[in-house]
Formats: C-alpha cells, structure tokens, sequence
C-alpha cells in the first residue's frame, strides 16, 4: 500500500466527521427495530415449533449473526456503489485527487481502506446492541468486516467504470436482494431443497453469514471473501485507471 | 532540463482513442513551451486542445511521441510532475458540499503538504482570488466565476511552476471574466507559466505570449498573436452585410475588392490593407450593403483564413 492512499482516506474521513451523528443513530436503531420484529416477533412464533434446523438454539441466537453479515454486505453495497459513481464522474472528487501526485490505484485504495473502517465501525455498533440481546458473539466482528469488503471491493471496480446509475440499481435488485433473501439470513440454507442447497455455496453472503455465526469450515469461508477482495481489488487498480486517466 | 531549455517540449505528441470508431484526437504535434510565457492553444471545441492539456497534466497517456515536461518523460515520472503543476480543468472538479476553505485543505493534502502549510498559504490564496470573505461558505453557494477563482486559487496551492487552464473562462459573464484575466496576468508577471487553452480572440490576444492553432488535431500554425495575424492577414477588414436574399448575388460583385474574399453565412468579409479604399470600390461597383464596417484583423481572421471556419460555430 502506497502512502499517498491516506490522502484520500482522509477526504472521505473529513466529509463522515460532519454527519457522523446522522448515521450513528442510523446504525443502531436500524439493527434494534429488526432484532426486535425478528428475534422477538418472528422468533417466538418459530421457537414454539423447536424446529430442528436450529439446533436448540433460539432464533434470536440465529438471525443476530446473519442481520449482521447481511447488514455488512449493504454497507459494502452502498459505500462501494453510489460514492465511487459520484466520484468518477465530471467535477466529482476523483477527478480533483487525479491531478494532484495521486495515481488512480491510490484513490481506490484509500477510498477502500476508509470503506473497511466505516465497516468496522458501524459493525461495531449493530454488534453492541446485538450483543445486549444475547444475539451475538463479540468474534463475529472480523467476519462482518470481510464480508463488507468482499462486496465493496468488486463493486467499486465495477461502479467506477459504470456510466449511469440505473445499473447499480439493477445490480442491488438482481444480486444484493436475492443474496440477502437466500443466503441462511432468515432461515438455515439447509431448509432449501436440495439443488438449491448446493448453490448455496456460491454466495459470498452465506459465507459471510457462517463466519459471522461461527459454524462450518471457517478457513474456507475466509479464503473465499479473501478471494473476491483480492480479485475485486485487480480488476479495480485496472477500472480505475482506465476511468480516471483516459 | 532538456536541451531546448523548454519547460514543456513536445514531439510528434499523438493521442488515439481506441475505437470503435478509432479517434485520432490529436494528430502528431510539435511545440516547446519556455519558462515564464503565457502560451495558448486556439481552437474551436474538437480541435484536441483539452486532450492535449490532460496529456501535458499527465492525466492522459499519450498515444505516440514524445511528452517532456520539467525535464521529465511524462509517461514515466507522473508523480514527480504532478507535484510541480497547477491544474484547472474544464469542468470545476470542487467538492460543492464542503466549504471553500476545506477545498483547499483537502487539495493541498493529496500534495502531502502539512495541514499548518496549508493554512497558512490558504489565506493568501482567497486573498488573491478575492474570495476572503467567503472562506466559510459552502461551494455550493457560490457563483460560476467565484466557483473558478476558487478552482485556480486551489490549484495554486502547491506553488507550482506551470499553471495549466483549460478553458477558464468559458461560460463566465464579461465582468467575471475579465476578472480572472487581470488575476491570470498577475500570475504571469509574478513568474508563473501559464498554458491554456480558449476559443476566445480577446482571450488569446489579452493573456498569450505565444499560440498554436490548432485544428483537427493538428497545429495549423504559430507564433505571437502579432506574428500571427502579421503573416496570415491583410492588416485591415471590410465588413459587409446584405439582406441574405441578394447574399450570394453581392458575393459575386464583390469579387476583386481588396485582396481576398470571405463568404461566411451572414456577412462578406474583404481583407485589404485599406478598409477605407474598399469600401469606396464597393460602392463604385454599386453594392448597397445594409451595414458595413471596417476594422483591424484579427486572431478571428487568421483562424478563418487557415480553416475556412470561423471559431465558434
């Protein structure tokens, strides 16, 4: 990692001091309106049916982990979506950072690194109130935070290159929606009927979701959210390169 | 520094956009910029002059050629060069939500500089934009040329020694204007080198030492504005306007007057070394313009006479 990245951690650093408060009170009272319509509504009704899929534990102790790794793919989401557009396009941000000495692969690095500790973050936050609950372990932490960069490295390389929104917004309605919907957040993956099961594995949110809850083969599960961040991270020192110095 | 002791020195200096359809924005170019000149590239939109202002920025590779800039390869030592020039783009790049002040902070930043260094030449800077009492607003909230003066004070924030500008003044009112003119030959006489692109006459004739024009992406031709319109055009214009039916019937009569004719869409232009004398043999030949006016030539002229177009079509 090249020095001159911290240059625009610091830009995106200097905007969040001016509304951090706006988001914090978004980042907990967020988790605590869905761990109380789930764990509490949704769960007692599915607790009184001791279904076997959660082991004995209560569904409260099963959607905490699961809301925090698909709240952690949103935000790789909406930090890697809209900001990197913005900034790419004429008169945005990037394109000031671009002729000064920063080089476009220190622009994405340091915009990625700030992403990662937003993502930390604001983790850290939906964890707190988790954690009152007994619906979470402090240890989900790490996994929340990869999760987080696995979709916004990828996105972001994909973002910069994009020319109109309307494909991000495809991008959340085809792949981040059905993600969340079918990757173990709600229900066990195991539910699913057996084809399905299987493709199961191919969502980085499932294994975000795992790791979060700490079951399964966690060294796979890092391996894969390792591998989309790195292979996102190439293919972006290319995009933005490619956008920024045409 | 290289051998022509020029602080920018291009070679055959191509751009091709791979297409499809391949674009060739600019087509092999030649010229030395010196230190302490306001250099200009005229041209109308098209021509290559921002594509050639992004490659001497280093924001753009060149395509062929050679790019030689403060006595670095362009494509080579980007950072070095980049920390030693003033930018301002086309299209203000100022972050509209933070105020004035945090514009120049965060520029300055991306150059390394120490938050206190800033500060400290951030108030000298809005002095010289005329923008101190706006130092808390939010961009936003500015005017367009407020908004300009803003982007050149930042880009002066590194103290460089080339202030590249790219069009400034486009879209800007006649008063903001000349403005930012007389702030621009401020610079120049404080010892910064300027380049800059415009399609403005006044603006080339006012702030440029020397020009190439440019067309096509080519450089049709260059030299001083004095130079210029010395060698390419008669010293005086007659200008002639007929109702547009009896247009290309008047053209006809015309032929002969002076040394040259140009028939543009609206007007008949005759360049002669003697507007006054033209304009009795117009009337000898029984042409009856509706207005007709004689004055010096111009860049406009010199323009035309390479191109056949005018600037701003």
């Amino acid at each position: 990692m090249s020095v001159p990245a911290v240059h625009e951690f610091g830009y995106w650093w200097h905007r969040y001091r001016r509304t951090w408060r706006g988001t914090a009170v978004i980042s907990i009272a967020n988790p605590l309106l869905f761990v109380t319509a789930l764990g509490f509504g949704l769960g007692r009704l599915v607790d009184e049916r001791n279904s076997a899929y959660l082991h004995g534990g209560s569904y409260l102790a099963f959607i905490g982990p699961g809301l925090l790794a698909a709240s952690a793919m949103q935000m790789g989401f909406i930090h890697g979506s809209g900001p990197v557009f913005q900034s790419a396009r004429v008169g945005g941000n990037y394109r000031a950072a671009v002729t000064t000495p920063m080089e476009p692969s220190d622009i994405f690095t340091g915009h990625l690194l700030f992403t990662a500790f937003r993502a930390t973050l604001d983790s850290a936050a939906i964890l707190l109130v988790l954690l009152v609950f007994g619906a979470a372990s402090p240890a989900a932490l790490p996994g929340a935070v990869l999760t987080a960069l696995a979709f916004a490295t990828p996105i972001s390389a994909y973002a910069v290159s994009t020319d109109r929104p309307a494909k991000l917004s495809a991008l959340f309605r085809f792949v981040i929606m059905p993600l969340y919907m079918f990757s173990g957040t709600f229900f066990p993956a195991e539910q699913l009927p057996g084809p399905l099961r299987a493709l199961v594995w191919l969502s980085p949110l499932w294994h975000g979701t795992e790791l979060c809850r700490g079951s399964g083969p966690i060294v796979i599960h890092v391996l894969v959210l390792l591998a989309l961040i790195v292979a996102g991270y190439l293919a972006g020192r290319r995009s933005y390169t490619r956008r920024l110095t045409a | 520094m290289n051998h022509t002791g020029a602080l920018v020195s291009a070679r055959g200096l191509t751009k091709i956009y791979e297409g499809p359809p391949e674009h060739v924005a600019v087509g092999g170019i030649d010229f030395d910029v010196r230190r302490g000149e306001a250099f200009g590239f005229l041209g109308p939109n098209g021509a290559g002059k921002s594509t050639t202002m992004r490659m001497i920025g280093c924001v753009s590779p060149r395509s062929g050629g050679e790019l030689t800039i403060l006595g670095h390869d362009a494509a080579r030592d980007r950072r070095t060069i980049k920390a030693r020039l003033g930018s301002v783009p086309q299209d203000d790049t100022l972050d509209t939500e933070l105020t004035v002040e945090e514009n120049i902070l965060i520029y300055g930043r991306y150059f390394g500089l120490r938050r206190d260094v800033i500060r400290e030449r951030t108030d000298r800077l809005l002095e010289f934009a005329r923008l101190t009492d706006k130092r808390a607003s939010r961009v936003q909230d500015l005017s367009g040329g407020m908004r300009r003066r803003l982007t050149i004070a930042r880009s002066l924030v590194n103290e460089p020694d080339l202030l590249l500008l790219d069009e400034p003044t486009t879209g800007l009112d006649p008063q903001a204007r000349h403005l930012l003119w007389e702030r621009l030959f401020r610079l120049k006489q404080d010892g910064v080198t300027l380049i800059l692109t415009t399609h403005y006459m006044d603006e080339a004739e006012q702030l440029c030492d020397r020009l190439a024009v440019m067309d096509g992406g080519r450089i049709v031709a260059h030299g001083s504005p004095r130079e210029l319109i010395e060698r390419y055009v008669t010293r005086e214009v007659l200008e002639l306007r007929f109702p547009l039916d009896r247009h290309e019937q008047a053209a006809e009569k015309a032929r002969g007057i002076g040394e040259r004719i140009e028939v543009l869409p609206d007007r008949l232009l005759c360049y002669t070394s003697d507007g006054e004398a033209a304009l009795e043999e117009a009337g000898r030949r029984g042409l009856d313009p509706l207005t007709a006016l004689v004055r010096r030539s111009g860049l406009e002229d010199v323009f035309l006479t390479l191109t056949g177009r005018t600037l701003i079509e």
